[in-house]
């Protein structure tokens, strides 16, 4: 390998010492404090020579003889020209005006940023690159302001919430649209286990070159029916002109859980339930089953014995609590990761590429959970002709998602919690794991032990979710003069997944199957995108910039689907369905839309100060009804430089000053391929016999959702833009909403969906950056971003949706927590209490208690949207060592615990093991507790209600690296240009009041734009700590 | 040169703007238009199929509905030890407004209706020969959903008047859009009623009295002696019931000899003496009684010494019990992919003992006969005419039909009581579900709910 690369870099160097005529420049380049730019790019003007700096900074470059200027540049740095003078040169380069000449990519082309209207936040690979985490969602958390990232669990490769500026639908998609180099990426939820993951999770997230996040309308507005919930712009890496780069990155480490719960202890569990049953008894005696107490506490004695006697594998070891079984910690496991990525890049001025590999191997810190992906990509671009320029951008990626169940199901790991701590974990009687086998039937026991434990799939069943992944685009750009260009742009994305799933034997009481089952689905996606356009570009008469867009694009997206399911397997060794006795079964399915859309820009620049974006884009949808096929969408942005006015030249300390709005109605079509029609289905066999029924009303006048978005911002550079500032106001009125409307469930239908409804959303971003201290030995910068967003639905015809304690109701947030409200235990009885809370004449609510659920009212009793969220980076540097440390937060939230009727219902739902609070339970008249009495099966309290609301706010110490760059004299010996090491840590520290695993969640069983907040056995997030290297050849 | 060359670029380049106007209408492939569902006879007899399957869903005829009955009417001879709240709150005789099984009984049951509804709208494309059977069909259905609709949902005929009383909406017509007309008004208790015997007289009158697995002539009487006699009408109750105990053996229909052979627990297929049964195999049907009640499935419910007390020595329907784990379950529903019984012949006998014991009839047969039947089926001495009284009647049905849901309906139409619950208490009436109420103002909400 080694004598490849020497081999290689001999031809390089030979090749460049061609030229005889030539003469040799060197020098070295340096920022504007005095440090050393290792990479920055040396071109001579008229002729195709380059050179790079080294880790010193100096550079060596042959020239030919006429030359008289070199050209150097350096990413986020101004551009110089210095003048060839024969001596050595010595080069500062100054920091670019508040990045304003940073090129910014927008919908179908790219703008410089200082000529941006909209609102747009980057996020570069520096930020991204080798985040320990599946994918790259993780890794924007807290870095861009309007941008809430919040995962579900910490199960791997499962589903990641990203909300730009809210959320603006309520049954429709309300995630942005992701474009991977000008071409839209298949996002949608392929999982059929109950639980969404991941598509994003196939990318390799040291690819990217940068994140662009599109917020406000006039940006979005050029993605028409796409756009209402923002604009994710990602872009790859390319090769950089006459670099020859080789890059080894390493690194691996531990993940633990963020947090536990506490549960009772063996002998806690014996006498809380003894005291469940009494409670029981009392009221068994009160509702007149038995003659008297005393005969209701005898027979709920022997009751009791005889349950704890059975989960006490069959003995009475329960009475010592002799076994104390800690469950919870069965459902973790120790869970290293290790990721190792190998790239090339480089080029030529004409041709570049950039070519990358990558393998991750990460364990979850749940029993039976891993994530393996391997990735590929090759990326090139190359100038045929001085007029035309074609590319390739493809990628290939293989992940294996090693799944448990969805947070719902009593095979989900971390409902293990549920099992009584006086249940062996492994069953004396068999020797066996509890639960494998009862020796009496000879198959796994049917009611020890309370449920089914969770680590018999552990050791008899796999979920296993793979997919490989095509990702491409092709491109071809013809310059027709330097005014004008068209380019065309073609994209395939392929997805092929397989979901196999065994439960085997030791699983039937779960699977309910005696002899095993197993399902194999396939999922294929063909995803294709054309974008054709031509830009024209030209500035009049000097002060006149016009810059228009038009073109076209057409997308066709096909899914197919097929599954099948056997059962009766001959033995656990045998998993495919071949083996299965019988086939119980097969379906094959598919679906398709296309979108056929025209769109424009016109961007007009007067004198370089003030600048007017026009945009409108027509969509046409498969998927609206067929009085609405076609959709138009406006925008308009427009924005002054202050700065740049002759009145502020004076003004030394403010270097720039922005002034922006822009206002657009963008649409959201994301709902069902056919939801429009009014459909029959036939799979409604019944007997062995083929049926079919009504599946579906007709709807012909559904079309997309509208959002009216505005936005007016600032962004101010002061004292040399060492300060700079973006502060963003913005209001998105959406109406039309796609409602799943809930319908007379006497008409043979639940839902229609149908354009009723209005919300809002507005807010206030504000973005600081700040350069602390920048010298030749230390630097230090900080970022400081917070958002602030306001969602409320202005209407919904009156009507209330939402299943659970989710709801979606006219006046309030989406999403909004709304059950009876609860008021503690009765002092004289332990009857659990609500607020009645009915209205009373004079308006005002009545505050009086009552123990029966019904005679109460739903109330509102938490949100699980937060008030502000915020971010704060500091990146430090101190000569060869770096430190940086994002701070994440959320704040003003509240989380309500689903799995609390289950695991905090003061023993009266059943022998699940209860959180250790609920020992306060009320056990004699007086006692004044918010634990209502414990009595077995006797639901005392443990309806929905806030009893089981939490705040959810918290600050999390989200990521830090510490680096360490190996100083260029040892490298030089080493013969290497790069080489760094690191520790890296992701949520290393969370500060938060909720009680549960983590404030972080969403169970996943449940997830939608409605259901937000809920806790149900839902893994906590992931603490990892990482060792890393980056070696450069 | 070059420059032509660009303009034919440009030229292509306009051509690919403009030409890429292709269709917009792509077309479901696994669901058709409902324009085009229900174009032939074939396409109906498909569509009436297929409301049999939703008749099946869990919570309907799957079992729910039954299971609700025999939870309600629980008063310690089984002990309920689920995690599913909805059945919890059920069994506590406090349900609230939002529990779902309860909106979705609803749901499913007015699905199965609008099925049928929808079979009966395109009857005239239904070919000559096979006419009066789909009708005959989609009529029993409807029949029987609106029959557990109005037991659960009102208040029953016996308490109060039924023609006072607010029953459930009565829905004739296929659904094709939502109007105002959707929001449509509860009928009256005793309306139901004549609307139910009105769809199974005219069932009876066109079913045959043999037709597989589906609707006979024999399923529509039994389920009209149900009617009658949930009405406390003997001496109709009586005529059905012997109208399907006559007609049985055309129809194939026989009580099996020995009474487990009643419940098998290994096969999918109905027994001879399964007058209607909901088909379950491994890839349709649902038989939420095993997930219930079988140890071999959630287990979730166990019965009581309290009920096993009641048994005579010797009687060979204890044989079905059976222990797990210190508790006891019942064997009639062990089978995960076993029929759900809905109506078995042995019912008729009794509905007609008891129907004609009330009447001071014998259509048929003495009442001592047909009780005499089922006891000597399940191994037990006949009753002497001496021992023949109403209460030896009633014990002997609740035996036989132990756990099959009639628990809570008998209560109700004996006046009998619930532990403290009154047969009349408004706690064992479900309430309307409150999404119901919310999407429907013309409905009115049960007393104490």
């Amino acid at each position: 390998m080694r004598k490849i690369l020497v081999l290689f870099l001999c031809i390089c160097i030979t090749y460049t010492q061609v030229n005889a005529q030539d003469i040799n420049v060197t020098g070295k380049v340096t920022d504007a404090s005095g440090a050393p730019l290792n990479g920055a790019v040396i071109k001579v003007a008229a002729s195709k020579a380059t050179g790079i700096t080294t880790n010193d900074g100096s550079f060596s470059i042959k020239v030919p003889a006429a030359s008289r200027y070199l050209i150097v540049s350096f990413v986020g740095l101004e551009e110089m020209t210095v003048a060839i003078t024969g001596k050595p040169l010595v080069i500062a380069l100054k920091n670019s005006s508040n990045d304003l000449n940073e090129v910014v990519v927008v919908g179908y082309g790219t703008k410089l940023k200082k000529d941006v209207t909209g609102s747009v936040v980057s996020v570069g690979a520096k930020e991204i690159g080798n985040t320990p985490a599946t994918s790259f969602e993780s890794a924007i958390q807290g870095r861009a302001a309007g941008v809430a990232v919040s995962q579900q669990n910490g199960k791997l490769g499962q589903g990641i919430n990203i909300k730009i500026r809210g959320t603006s639908s309520v049954t429709a998609g309300n995630e942005p649209l992701y474009v991977v180099d000008g071409i839209p990426l298949t996002t949608d939820n392929l999982s059929s286990n109950g639980a969404a993951s991941n598509a994003l999770a196939d990318i390799n997230m040291n690819d990217i070159e940068n994140i662009q996040i599109l917020k406000d309308a006039s940006s979005t507005a050029i993605y028409g029916a796409s756009a209402s919930n923002g604009v994710v712009l990602i872009t790859t890496k390319k090769g950089k002109a006459g670099t020859s780069r080789i890059d080894f990155n390493y690194f691996t480490g531990l993940q633990k859980p963020t947090g536990k719960r506490e549960f009772m202890n063996a002998q806690q569990y014996v006498d809380y339930f003894k005291q469940a049953g009494a409670g029981a008894a009392n009221q068994d005696f009160l509702a007149g089953f038995y003659p008297n107490l005393a005969a209701a506490l005898a027979a709920y004695d022997t009751r009791i014995a005889t349950r704890l006697t059975r989960y006490s594998a069959g003995n009475t070891d329960w009475q010592t609590a002799k076994v104390n079984t800690d469950w919870q910690e069965q459902s973790f496991q120790r869970a290293p990761l290790s990721q190792y990525d190998l790239n090339f890049s480089g080029g030529t001025e004409k041709t570049k590429f950039y070519i990358s590999g990558q393998y991750l191997d990460q364990t979850g810190i749940i029993v039976r959970n891993s994530f393996k992906r391997y990735s590929a990509r090759f990326n090139v671009d190359h100038q045929m002709k001085d007029w035309l320029t074609i590319g390739i951008n493809l990628s290939f990626a293989k992940t294996n998602n090693f799944r448990v169940s969805n947070d719902n199901a009593f095979s989900t790991p971390l409902q293990i919690v549920a099992l009584s701590p006086i249940t062996p974990l492994i069953d004396p009687r068999t020797n066996l794991a509890s639960g494998a086998l009862d020796p009496a039937t000879g198959n796994p026991n049917t009611n020890y032990p309370v449920y089914y434990n969770p680590l018999l799939s552990v050791l008899d069943a796999s979920y296993t979710t793979s997919v490989n992944r095509t990702f491409g685009t092709t491109y071809g750009k013809v310059t027709f003069s330097k005014n004008l260009y068209f380019r065309t742009e073609f994209g395939i994305d392929q997805l092929n997944q397989v979901e196999e799933n065994y439960n085997g034997k030791l699983t039937a009481r779960n699977s309910g199957v005696p002899n095993g089952s197993g399902a194999y689905r396939t999922t294929q996606v063909l995803n294709l995108t054309t974008n054709n356009y031509f830009n024209y570009k030209k500035t009049f008469a000097v002060k006149h910039d016009v810059d228009i867009l038009l073109g076209t694009s057409y997308t066709s997206r096909q899914f197919d689907f097929s599954s099948a399911t056997g059962e009766q397997f001959p033995s656990d060794s045998y998993q495919k369905l071949i083996n299965a006795a019988s086939k119980t079964g097969a379906s094959s399915s598919s679906t398709s839309s296309t979108l056929l859309s025209y769109f424009s820009r016109v961007g007009y620049k007067y004198n370089d100060k003030y600048l007017l974006n026009l945009t409108g884009r027509i969509d046409g949808s498969s998927r609206f009804g067929s009085n609405h096929k076609y959709g138009t969408f406006f925008g308009v942005s427009a924005a002054w430089i202050v700065t740049d006015e002759a009145f502020l030249n004076n003004v030394t300390w403010l270097k720039t000053l922005k002034i922006k709005a822009g206002y657009a109605g963008t649409g959201n079509d994301r709902i069902g391929d056919f939801a429009a029609r009014g459909l029959y289905a036939g799979n409604a066999a019944y007997g062995g016999q083929a049926g079919q029924h009504p599946s579906q009303l007709a709807n012909p006048n559904l079309k997309w959702e509208i959002t009216y978005g505005s936005d007016i911002g600032i962004e101010a550079g002061l004292f040399n833009n060492r300060i700079t500032i973006e502060v963003d106001y913005y209001e998105k009125n959406t109406s039309d909403l796609l409602l799943n409307k809930e319908i007379p469930g006497t008409s043979g239908f639940s839902i229609q969906t149908q354009n009723v409804g209005k919300l809002k959303n507005s807010g206030i971003e504000v973005s600081l950056n700040t350069v602390n201290v920048r010298n030749k030995n230390f630097s230090w910068t900080s970022n400081f971003n917070f958002s602030v967003n306001k969602n409320r639905i202005t209407f919904l015809n009156g009507q209330v949706l939402g299943t659970g304690v989710n709801k979606a109701r006219e006046g309030e947030p989406l999403g909004v927590f709304y059950a009876r409200e609860f008021a503690g235990a009765d002092p004289a009885n332990g009857n659990a209490l609500y607020y009645k809370n009915s209205p009373k004449s004079d308006g005002s609510l009545d505050r009086t208690t009552t123990s029966d659920y019904n005679a109460a009212t739903d109330v509102k009793i938490g949100d699980p949207n937060p008030k502000f969220i915020y971010g704060f980076g500091n990146t430090m540097s101190y000569k060869g060592l770096d430190l940086d440390i994002l701070l994440q937060g959320v704040a003003g939230n509240d989380i309500y615990n689903g799995g609390g009727q289950y695991m905090s219902a003061s023993g009266s739902n059943g022998y699940d093991n209860q959180t250790t609070d609920q020992l306060a339970a009320w056990k004699k008249p007086g006692d004044i507790t918010n634990v209502p009495e414990a009595r077995l099966f006797y639901s005392n309290g443990t309806d929905p209600s806030s009893r089981f609301i939490s705040k959810g706010s918290y600050l999390r110490v989200k990521a830090v690296t510490l680096g360490y760059n190996v100083s260029s004299a040892i490298l030089r010996k080493l013969k290497i240009e790069r080489f760094r090491v690191y520790v890296r840590a992701q949520n290393l520290f969370t500060i938060t009041k909720y009680k549960g695993w983590d404030p972080e969640v969403n169970a996943d069983y449940q997830a939608s734009n409605i259901n937000q907040g809920v806790d149900f056995y839902s893994a906590p997030q992931l603490k990892t700590i990482v060792f890393g290297i980056n070696i450069g050849l | 040169m070059k420059n032509i060359f660009f303009k034919i670029l440009i030229g292509v380049g306009i051509v690919t703007v403009i030409s890429c106007n292709k269709s917009l209408d792509t077309k479901p492939t696994q669901s058709i238009d409902q324009t085009v569902a229900l174009n032939t006879s074939s396409d109906v007899l498909v569509a009436l199929t297929g409301a049999y399957a939703d008749l099946g869903t869990a919570t309907f005829y799957g079992g729910y509905p039954f299971i609700a009955s025999e939870l309600l009417a629980n008063s310690g001879e089984l002990n309920w030890s689920g995690t599913f709240q909805q059945f919890t709150q059920i069994n506590n005789k406090a349900i609230p407004v939002d529990n779902s099984f309860v909106a979705n009984t609803w749901l499913s049951g007015y699905t199965a209706i609008n099925d049928v509804n929808n079979v009966l709208s395109a009857l005239a494309v239904v070919e000559p020969a096979k006419g009066d059977r789909v009708e005959g069909e989609a009529k029993f259905i409807r029949a029987a959903v609106l029959f557990d609709l109005v037991r659960l949902y009102a208040k029953s005929w016996n308490d109060g008047d039924p023609a006072s009383n607010d029953g459930v909406p009565i829905v004739l017509t296929p659904t094709l859009s939502i109007t105002g007309d959707n929001q449509v008004t509860r009928s009256k208790v005793a309306d139901v009623y004549a609307q139910i015997l009105k769809d199974l007289t005219d069932a009876e009158a066109k079913l045959p009295v043999k037709n597989g697995f589906y609707a006979t002539k024999v399923s529509a009487a039994s389920l009209a002696a149900r009617v009658y006699l949930q009405k406390a009408d003997y001496t109709n109750a009586a005529n059905a019931a012997n109208r399907a105990i006559s007609m049985a053996p055309a129809g194939g229909f026989s009580l099996k000899t020995v009474y487990a052979d009643a419940f098998p627990n290994n096969v999918s297929a109905n027994t001879t003496e399964d007058i209607f049964a909901m088909q379950v195999s491994s890839s349709s049907g649902n038989n939420s009684f095993q997930t219930f009640f079988s140890a071999t499935s959630r287990g979730d419910i166990q019965i009581n010494n309290a009920h096993i007390a009641l048994y005579e020595t010797g009687d060979a329907r204890l044989g079905l019990f059976y222990t797990s784990g210190g508790s006891r379950y019942t064997g009639k529903f062990d089978y995960i992919y076993g029929n759900v019984h809905i109506i078995r012949l042995a019912e008729m006998y009794l509905v007609r003992a008891e129907a004609n014991f009330r009447a001071g009839t014998s259509v048929g047969d003495s009442p001592m006969n047909d009780v005499n039947v089922i006891r000597t089926r399940a191994k037990l001495p006949p009753l002497s005419i001496a021992q023949v009284t109403l209460a030896a009647i009633l014990k002997e049905r609740k035996l036989e039909l132990a756990f099959e849901g009639a628990a809570l309906h008998d209560i109700k139409r004996t006046q009998g009581a619930i532990a403290s619950f009154p047969w009349n208490s408004p706690k064992l009436v479900y309430p309307i579900p409150a999404r119901e109420i919310r999407t429907n103002p013309n409905l009115t909400q049960n007393a104490g709910y």
